[in-house]
C-alpha cells in the first residue's frame, strides 16, 4: 500500500521541487547578520539510528541538499550516559556558536533523576520543530481492541502479572506508564530496553505484553500487522490520514483521553545553541531551521514519522519550555523519580 | 525456486558499471575505517551517509554495505601485524595472529583470516538468501532470558580454557568492574562516577583495548631491546596457495565458527560477541587446544569466520524484521529511511529491487573485498620492515588518535596511556588479557539483560529453564563451564573403579 504512495512523493513531488527550491535558495542571500564561519556540530545526545539521530541526519541532509549554509554541517552522536554526556557537552561550550543540540524531554527528566548539574536555562533555546506522539501497543494476536479492554485485564490480573516495555529508567516511557498506572489503577512491570527498537522487537516476540512507543519506533511492525495501536497520548487525533495498514491511517487511531484513559503526554522535538552566545548567532539557526521545516523533504519527514508539525520560536518556545519542565517535574516527583541522596 | 528467480534479478541490477564502481570506492574506504582503531564500521558508515542521500537507494546501500565488508576484513590487519585491534571484533584474532606475525608467518595469517571473513560471509549470505524469513522469525523468540543465556554461555566458554582458572576469573571480573562505570539503564542511576561529569560516558572498550593490546605490547617489546619481533611477512600467490592447501582441514571450525557467527547476527548479539564465542569454542574443541595463543592458523580461522558471518548476518534481520543486529546495521537501517524506503517485514514484498539488489552485492562485493584485500597486505606487511625505532612513535601516535576519535575526548587519551601501563604489568604477572576484555564488551549487556529478566520472573531462577531455547543453552552454558571439573572427575571415576578391577584380579 505504502509503496505507490512513497514512490509517488520521490518522483512526482520531491524531485521537481527540490530543483526549484534550489534555485531560491541560491538566488535570495542569507538575512542574518552572522554566519558560521566554520563546520557546524550537530550534537545529539542520542545512539546512531534512533529517532533524534534520524531528525538530525534528515536536517542534515536537507541543508546540503539545498545548500542552507556555507559551512559544512556534522552530526554527532555522544549517547553516553542516557545522553547526559552529549548536554554536558554542550553545555561546557559557552560561547560558541558551531554545536547545535538535538534536544527532547532528557533536558528535563535527566537532573531531576540523576542530580546532572543542568538546566535548559545554561543554554539558549533557538527553536521547537515538532512534538513527537506516544502510542498504546498490544501485540495484534491479543484480543484487545480498545484500551479500556486492555488496562481492564491488566488491572483484574493479580498485580505485576502484565509488562509494559521501554527505553531506559526514569524517563518519558517510564513516566507514561506510571501515569497510566495512577489513571487505571492497574500495576504493570516496567521493562527497560536500551532502544525503542528493541521495545518494538520484545513486543512482536511477545517478551513483553505492551509498549508505548513513538510511530517512527513501531510503524514498520504495525504496517506488517504485528502489534495494534490502541490510543494515542495527545488531546487530538494526529492528522496524517494516508492508509498506513490496509484498513487504518495515523489519525485512525482514538485518542486515550476520548477513550477513557485520560493521560496525555508529547514530547518536544527542538534545538538549543551553548550559552554566551549573540541574538544574532540564536537569529541565524532561527532562520535556517524555518527554511529547513519548508522544503517538502521535511513534511515528507513529518509524515512518515507521523510527527506533530509544529514551530515554536523565541517566548513562545520559552514558555513552552517552562510549562514543559513543570510538567515533567511533577510526573516526576509523584513518580518516585527524583535523585534521593 | 523462487529466490533463485530473484537473486538472478538482483544480480542484474548489481552488475551495472556504477554499482561496481561504488562497491570498490565502499570496499577501499571499509579497508582505510578498518586498519584505523577507534574508527569503526559504525562511525565510517554514518559519516558518509550524507553523501548518499542524492543516490539511487540500491546504488547507496550497495556502497555503504561495502564500507561495511571492507572494515569487517581489514580489522584483521593491524591485529595481526601489531597486535592491536583495528575494529572490535578483531581482538580475538590478535591472540594467535599477532604470534604468528612474529615466527615471520604474517602473511599465512592474514590469509587464512580473510578466507575465513570470506566463507563466514559466503554462509550467512547463503542464508540471507534462501532463509530469510524463516530464520528471522527465530530472532523474535528472543526475550531477556534468552539474551542473558547466549552471554552466560559466551563467559562459560572462556573460563575453563585459560591455563589458570583463577586468574582468568579475576580478569573477567576487572571486566565487568570497569563495564559497570557510567549510566546503568536498568535503574537510570550513575555508578561510580564519582561525580566526574566525563566519567557519564563509562569507560569505552575501544580504548581499554587499544592500551591493553597496543601500548603494552610496544612496552613489552622495549624491554626486549627494542627489536620488533615482526619478521617481514612476504604474501604472494604461493603464500596464498599454501596456506589454502591447508585450510580444509579446519573444515569444521570454519562450519562451527559461520554457524556461530550466523546465530549472533541474527539474534543481534553482534560480531565482537561471536568473534569471540568463536575462539573460545575452537579452543575448547581443537586437538591442540592447549597451543592455542602461541600462534594457531585456527585461532585466527575461528574469530575471523565468526565475525564476518555474524556482521553479514545482521542484515538479515535489519532487512526482515526491520530490528538492526549491529550498531552498523542501525546506521543503514537510519539511511533507508532517509532514502525512502520503509523497512520492516513488507520490504521483501515491496521493494524487490532493492532488497535482491543488496544481496546480490553481498555476493560480488564480497569477492571483490577479498581479492582486494589479499592484495593490499604486501602494502601493510612492507610496513614490518621499518625499524622499530621509527615504526613505535608511529604506533603509538595512531593508537592516540584512535582513542580519540571514539568519543572525541582527551581523557581518552589519559585512560589509554593508563591501560597500556596495567596490560604490560597484568602480561607480566600472567594474566590472560582476553577474558578482560570479554567481560568489559558483554559485560553491560548480560547485567541488563540479567536484570531484566529478574525483573519479569520477580526473582526466580526457574525462568532459565522455562522454555527448550533458553533451558538448551543454559544447560550447555552450564557444562561448558563444569566441563574440566566433569572430566577430571570422570576420569578419577574411571582409574578408582579400574584400580578396584585391578586388585581384585
Amino acid at each position: 500500500m505504502g509503496l505507490p504512495i512513497y514512490k509517488f512523493f520521490n518522483n512526482v513531488c520531491l524531485r521537481p521541487l527540490s530543483g526549484a527550491l534550489l534555485a531560491c535558495a541560491i538566488a535570495t542571500p542569507a538575512l542574518a547578520d552572522w554566519e558560521p564561519t566554520k563546520t557546524v556540530e550537530i550534537i545529539v545526545p542520542a545512539g546512531a539510528g534512533g529517532a533524534a539521530d534520524q531528525m538530525a541526519r534528515t536536517i542534515q541532509g536537507i541543508v546540503v541538499k539545498h545548500q542552507l549554509m556555507k559551512q559544512p554541517i556534522m552530526v554527532i552522536n555522544k549517547s553516553g550516559a542516557s545522553g547526559a554526556e552529549g548536554i554536558m557537552d554542550v553545555k561546557d561550550a559557552k560561547g560558541d556558536p558551531h554545536k547545535l543540540m538535538a534536544a527532547f524531554s532528557a533536558i528535563y527528566t535527566l537532573p531531576v533523576a540523576v542530580n546532572l548539574p543542568f538546566n535548559w536555562r545554561d543554554l539558549n533555546p533557538v527553536a521547537m520543530i515538532a512534538l513527537d506522539e506516544f502510542l498504546l501497543w498490544v501485540n495484534a494476536e491479543t484480543p484487545y481492541k480498545t484500551p479500556k479492554e486492555y488496562l481492564a485485564a491488566v488491572k483484574a490480573a493479580p498485580p505485576e502479572t502484565f509488562k509494559m516495555g521501554g527505553t531506559g529508567s526514569k524517563r518519558e516511557d517510564q513516566i507514561i506508564t506510571v501515569a497510566l498506572d495512577k489513571v487505571a489503577g492497574t500495576k504493570f512491570i516496567y521493562i527497560p530496553y536500551k532502544s525503542g527498537a528493541e521495545a518494538a522487537t520484545q513486543l512482536v516476540g511477545k517478551h513483553i505484553d505492551s509498549n508505548v512507543n513513538n510511530p517512527s519506533e513501531n510503524i514498520a511492525q504495525w504496517r506488517a500487522g504485528e502489534v495494534r495501536a490502541l490510543c494515542v497520548f495527545s488531546a487530538q487525533h494526529m492528522v496524517y490520514k494516508d492508509k498506513i495498514t490496509a484498513n487504518q491511517s495515523w489519525a485512525d487511531i482514538p485518542t486515550c483521553k476520548e477513550s477513557g484513559v485520560d493521560v496525555e503526554y508529547q514530547m518536544l522535538r527542538g534545538f538549543f545553541i551553548p550559552s554566551g552566545t549573540t541574538k544574532d548567532q540564536v537569529a541565524f539557526y532561527v532562520d535556517l531551521l524555518k527554511k529547513v521545516a519548508a522544503t517538502p523533504e521535511w513534511k515528507d519527514y513529518l509524515a512518515k514519522q507521523a510527527l506533530k508539525d509544529v514551530f515554536l520560536t523565541g517566548p513562545d518556545f520559552v514558555k513552552f519550555l517552562e510549562k514543559d519542565e513543570a510538567f515533567h517535574n511533577k510526573l516526576m516527583n509523584e513518580a518516585g523519580f527524583a535523585h534521593k541522596e | 525456486m523462487n529466490e533463485l528467480d530473484a537473486l538472478f534479478h538482483g544480480f542484474a541490477i548489481a552488475l551495472t558499471w556504477y554499482n561496481i564502481g561504488m562497491m570498490v570506492i565502499g570496499i577501499v574506504l571499509g579497508i582505510i575505517i578498518g586498519v584505523l582503531p577507534g574508527l569503526g564500521g559504525p562511525n565510517g558508515v554514518a559519516i558518509l551517509l550524507p553523501l548518499t542521500f542524492t543516490m539511487q537507494p540500491t546504488s547507496a546501500i550497495i556502497m555503504l554495505s561495502c564500507i561495511y565488508w571492507g572494515s569487517l576484513f581489514a580489522g584483521a590487519i593491524t591485529s595481526v601485524l601489531f597486535n592491536i585491534p583495528g575494529e572490535t571484533h578483531s581482538v580475538a584474532t590478535t591472540f594467535d595472529g599477532y604470534p604468528l606475525a612474529q615466527q615471520g608467518r604474517a602473511g599465512e595469517a592474514l590469509t587464512a583470516s580473510f578466507t575465513g571473513s570470506f566463507f563466514g560471509a559466503l554462509v550467512a549470505v547463503l542464508l540471507i538468501t534462501f532463509l530469510a524469513p524463516l530464520v528471522a522469525k527465530f530472532a523474535l523468540k528472543f526475550g531477556p532470558p534468552e539474551f542473558f543465556a547466549v552471554f552466560l554461555l559466551t563467559f562459560c566458554s572462556f573460563v575453563g580454557t585459560g591455563k589458570d582458572p583463577f586468574k582468568t576469573i579475576i580478569s573477567m571480573m576487572l571486566g565487568f568492574g570497569l563495564a559497570a562505570v557510567g549510566m546503568d539503564t536498568v535503574s537510570g542511576e550513575l555508578r561510580m562516577t564519582f561525580g566526574w561529569s566525563e566519567l557519564l560516558r563509562g569507560i569505552d572498550f575501544l580504548i581499554v583495548v587499544i592500551g591493553l593490546f597496543g601500548l603494552g605490547e610496544i612496552l613489552l617489546s622495549m624491554e626486549d631491546g627494542l627489536a620488533f619481533e615482526g619478521k617481514s611477512a612476504k604474501i604472494n600467490t604461493r603464500v596464498v596457495l599454501e596456506t589454502w592447501k591447508k585450510l580444509p582441514k579446519y573444515w569444521l571450525t570454519l562450519i562451527r565458527s559461520a554457524a556461530i557467527g550466523c546465530w549472533m547476527g541474527i539474534t543481534p548479539g553482534g560480531a565482537t560477541a561471536a568473534s569471540f564465542m568463536g575462539y573460545g569454542i575452537a579452543k575448547r574443541f581443537s586437538p591442540n587446544r592447549d597451543k592455542f595463543g602461541t600462534g594457531q592458523l585456527e585461532g585466527v580461522i575461528a574469530p575471523e569466520t565468526a565475525a564476518h558471518a555474524s556482521g553479514t548476518a545482521a542484515l538479515l534481520p535489519m532487512l526482515a524484521l526491520g530490528i538492526p543486529g549491529s550498531a552498523t546495521a542501525a546506521v543503514l537501517l537510519g539511511g533507508l529511511m532517509v532514502w525512502g524506503l520503509q523497512p520492516g517485514p513488507l520490504l521483501f514484498v515491496e521493494q524487490k529491487d532493492f532488497v535482491w539488489g543488496l544481496i546480490a552485492s553481498m555476493y560480488l562485493s564480497n569477492i571483490a573485498g577479498l581479492i582486494i584485500v589479499l592484495s593490499t597486505v604486501p602494502l601493510f606487511a612492507a610496513i614490518l620492515r621499518i625499524p622499530f625505532a621509527i615504526i613505535a612513535p608511529v604506533i603509538i601516535v595512531v593508537c592516540a588518535i584512535g582513542a580519540y576519535t571514539v568519543h572525541s575526548a582527551m581523557l581518552d587519551i589519559w585512560f589509554m596511556l593508563l591501560f597500556g601501563i596495567a596490560g604490560y604489568v597484568l602480561k607480566k604477572l600472567d594474566y590472560p588479557l582476553a577474558p578482560l576484555v570479554l567481560s568489559l564488551v558483554l559485560g553491560d549487556r548480560a547485567e541488563a539483560a540479567f536484570r531484566q529478566t529478574m525483573m519479569g520472573s520477580k526473582g526466580g531462577l526457574g525462568v532459565f529453564w522455562s522454555n527448550g531455547l533458553v533451558g538448551t543453552i543454559t544447560t550447555l552454558a552450564l557444562l561448558m563451564l563444569f566441563w574440566p571439573l566433569l572430566a577430571f572427575a570422570w576420569r578419577k571415576l574411571r582409574r578408582s573403579l579400574g584400580g578396584d578391577a585391578d586388585s581384585a584380579a
